[in-house]
């Protein structure tokens, strides 16, 4: 996902959050991984809105996406330039009101952005974990979340809500503990990655590996492997997109100038835009997380997980209640997939709202402000959230 | 038909029908809820379990922000998911001159539901025969308001019609009540002399055996 979040201070806005560290896992005790390999020392980082009710029963997990991080909503200081990521959509009074509801918003282990993840220092070697870093699954954020969710001490979660791979982490939490999932909102999301996204996922990858500076996954003393990582974060930028938007946002137009330059500069805006989120990109993300993330996005297939290759039989044992949003211009992750995931939970009986929001900018749709999507998530939070009461 | 009372007038006169016919505590699904109007009363007065299935994007946005568990899509489609006698009611109004297969829908939703709720503007009424009759065009109502190039509504239905169909498709009439409305009226009479010439709709209830 793209960062769309402008400066809003006039906004509602929760205020000032705190970034909070819950180290568990420790050794000998460590995580033992989908894969077998064990983990431990594990940091979570995570931040917290809004008051958490005296029956515990308002808690909303805010899952994130690929280069997400658990800075959900607000300001970390007064001068901070930019909220957090959802800002929009997670505030008084917002889609998901703080006013009512107590948000969760946990970083995921793989990450950099403060959970232990490649760049973390392995106790073992004292040095950065880099390659020695155990694979990671989407199966194992969800444990880990679950941890924290222990620590809460929130045995029962009103809603876990996420896009794209938080999407996929908000499938994982119905199937790997559907006792503690009351309901469940997965936007522009997929059960299981198709041959197209992880095509991208590879070619994205292969940027990364193919720059010298990569150096197999150690560089955290030397040079990075920016320029690899900028043309991974470029590619994943043009799938977030839509041929709609591109031609809305940029067309065939140059970037200040009139005429080519007949050289390779950066001709066109599109190219020029590329280039800049690229650039930005590098400075606050590591290339072994993205090389991680991918992989554990690409692996997951909850129907043969949870389902023995059945996706009916994958949402056979939660019993949440879904409101699954696919949006019109996402060919990362297109409707059909999300129609797919609505067949099989009716199939099972389940209580599933969907729909469809007609939208222009493509898999970044779920990010945006959009008055749609903020009444769906309020109105669907609002009755699962009376449901309980009764 | 004379037990027939209309429930609440803030609705489609029809709706009002359908939702007295409606046991407290049902399952029900609206096939084409549209504002899912119908579904919250049942939901709020009734104690119902209501689902909702509308093709419109923007209403069925507005049903799920209502608070209803409404999902988008064709009502063709829709009902092949569901696992047998999933609901106590299926409920179809004035949906069902715009069905391309009206007979394989008709047997989904009693496969789907235990009882099926069906209305449909009534072609025979006076008006619509007159029209053809004396001016020759193809007719506009206030219930059928397109003109035969641009109407959504692909079938012609009476009420006579419907009940022959019914019985060829192997079903039962439970219940049925014809009704004097304008299209979006919430006020409304029965009907109860010769119907298929002065009713503008009809209401029913199908099922496989007898109330």
């Amino acid at each position: 996902m793209s960062e769309y979040i402008e400066h809003d201070k006039d906004a509602n806005s929760v205020g000032i959050v705190e970034k909070k560290l819950y180290t568990f896992a420790e050794p000998p005790g460590e995580m033992v991984l989908e894969s077998g390999a064990r983990l431990g020392p594990v940091t979570l980082a995570y931040e917290t809105c809004g008051k958490l009710n005296a029956d515990r029963g308002n808690a909303i997990l805010v899952l994130h996406a690929l280069s997400g991080d658990s800075h959900v909503a607000g300001y970390y200081k007064e001068d901070d330039e930019k909220p957090g990521w959802w800002d929009n959509m997670v505030g008084p009074g917002k889609g998901i009101d703080t006013n009512k509801y107590f948000v969760v918003c946990s970083n995921i282990i793989g990450s950099c952005m403060g959970s232990t993840g490649p760049c973390t220092i392995n106790p073992k070697t004292v040095l950065p974990y880099g390659l020695d870093f155990p694979v990671v699954t989407i199966g194992d954020m969800v444990d880990a979340q679950k941890a924290l969710m222990d620590h809460l001490g929130i045995k029962k979660i009103l809603a876990v809500v996420g896009g794209s791979i938080g999407g996929m982490q908000v499938l994982e939490w119905c199937a790997r503990y559907p006792k503690m999932v009351t309901a469940a909102i997965p936007l522009a999301s997929t059960t299981r990655h198709s041959a197209l996204t992880i095509a991208f996922n590879e070619v994205a990858r292969q940027a990364i590996m193919a720059d010298p500076k990569w150096n197999n996954g150690e560089y955290y003393f030397g040079p990075k492997p920016d320029l690899g990582l900028a043309v991974a974060r470029m590619i994943g930028h043009i799938t977030y997109l839509s041929d709609e938007s591109m031609r809305h946002k940029f067309g065939r137009r140059l970037q200040d100038k009139s005429d080519f330059s007949f050289n390779f500069d950066a001709d066109f805006q599109v190219e020029s835009y590329l280039r800049y989120q690229g650039k930005k990109f590098v400075e606050r993300f590591d290339a072994n997380s993205f090389l991680y993330l991918t992989k554990a996005a690409d692996y997951y297939d909850l129907e043969k997980q949870h389902g023995d290759g059945s996706e009916v039989k994958a949402f056979s044992k939660t019993s949440a209640k879904f409101l699954v949003v696919s949006f019109t211009s996402d060919w990362l992750y297109p409707t059909y997939q999300s129609r797919a995931m609505v067949k099989a939970m009716k199939k099972n009986g389940l209580d599933v709202s969907f729909c469809e929001i007609e939208a222009k900018w493509g898999h970044d749709a779920f990010l945006l402000s959009s008055e749609r999507l903020f009444a769906l998530i309020r109105g669907f939070l609002e009755r699962v959230y009376n449901e309980t009461r009764k | 038909m004379s037990t027939t009372k209309p429930e609440n007038n803030k609705m489609r006169f029809d709706l009002q029908i359908i939702a007295s016919w409606i046991e407290p505590g049902s399952r029900v699904i609206d096939l084409g809820c549209g504002e899912g109007d119908l579904l919250k009363f049942l939901i709020d007065h009734k104690g119902a379990i209501g689902n909702g299935i509308e093709h419109n994007e923007s209403k069925v946005a507005h049903c799920i922000e209502k608070g209803l568990s409404v999902l988008q899509g064709d009502i063709n489609e829709e009902v092949l998911d569901y696992p047998d006698n999933t609901f106590d009611y299926v409920i179809m109004s004035q949906t069902l001159q715009q069905v391309y297969e009206p007979d394989t829908l008709i047997r989904s939703m009693l496969r789907i539901g235990k009882k099926g709720i069906v209305s449909f503007p009534n072609f025979s009424h006076w008006g619509c025969r007159l029209q053809l009759l004396l001016s020759g065009y193809a007719p506009v109502t206030q219930q059928l308001p397109y003109e035969w190039y641009n109407t959504p509504n692909i079938r012609v239905i009476t009420i006579k019609d419907f009940r022959k169909f019914i019985h060829e498709v192997g079903f039962n009439i439970l219940k049925g009540v014809a009704i004097n409305t304008h299209s979006e009226n919430r006020y409304g009479k029965i009907i109860a002399v010769m119907p298929n010439l002065r009713a503008t709709y009809g209401i029913f209830l199908i099922g496989n055996g007898t109330e």
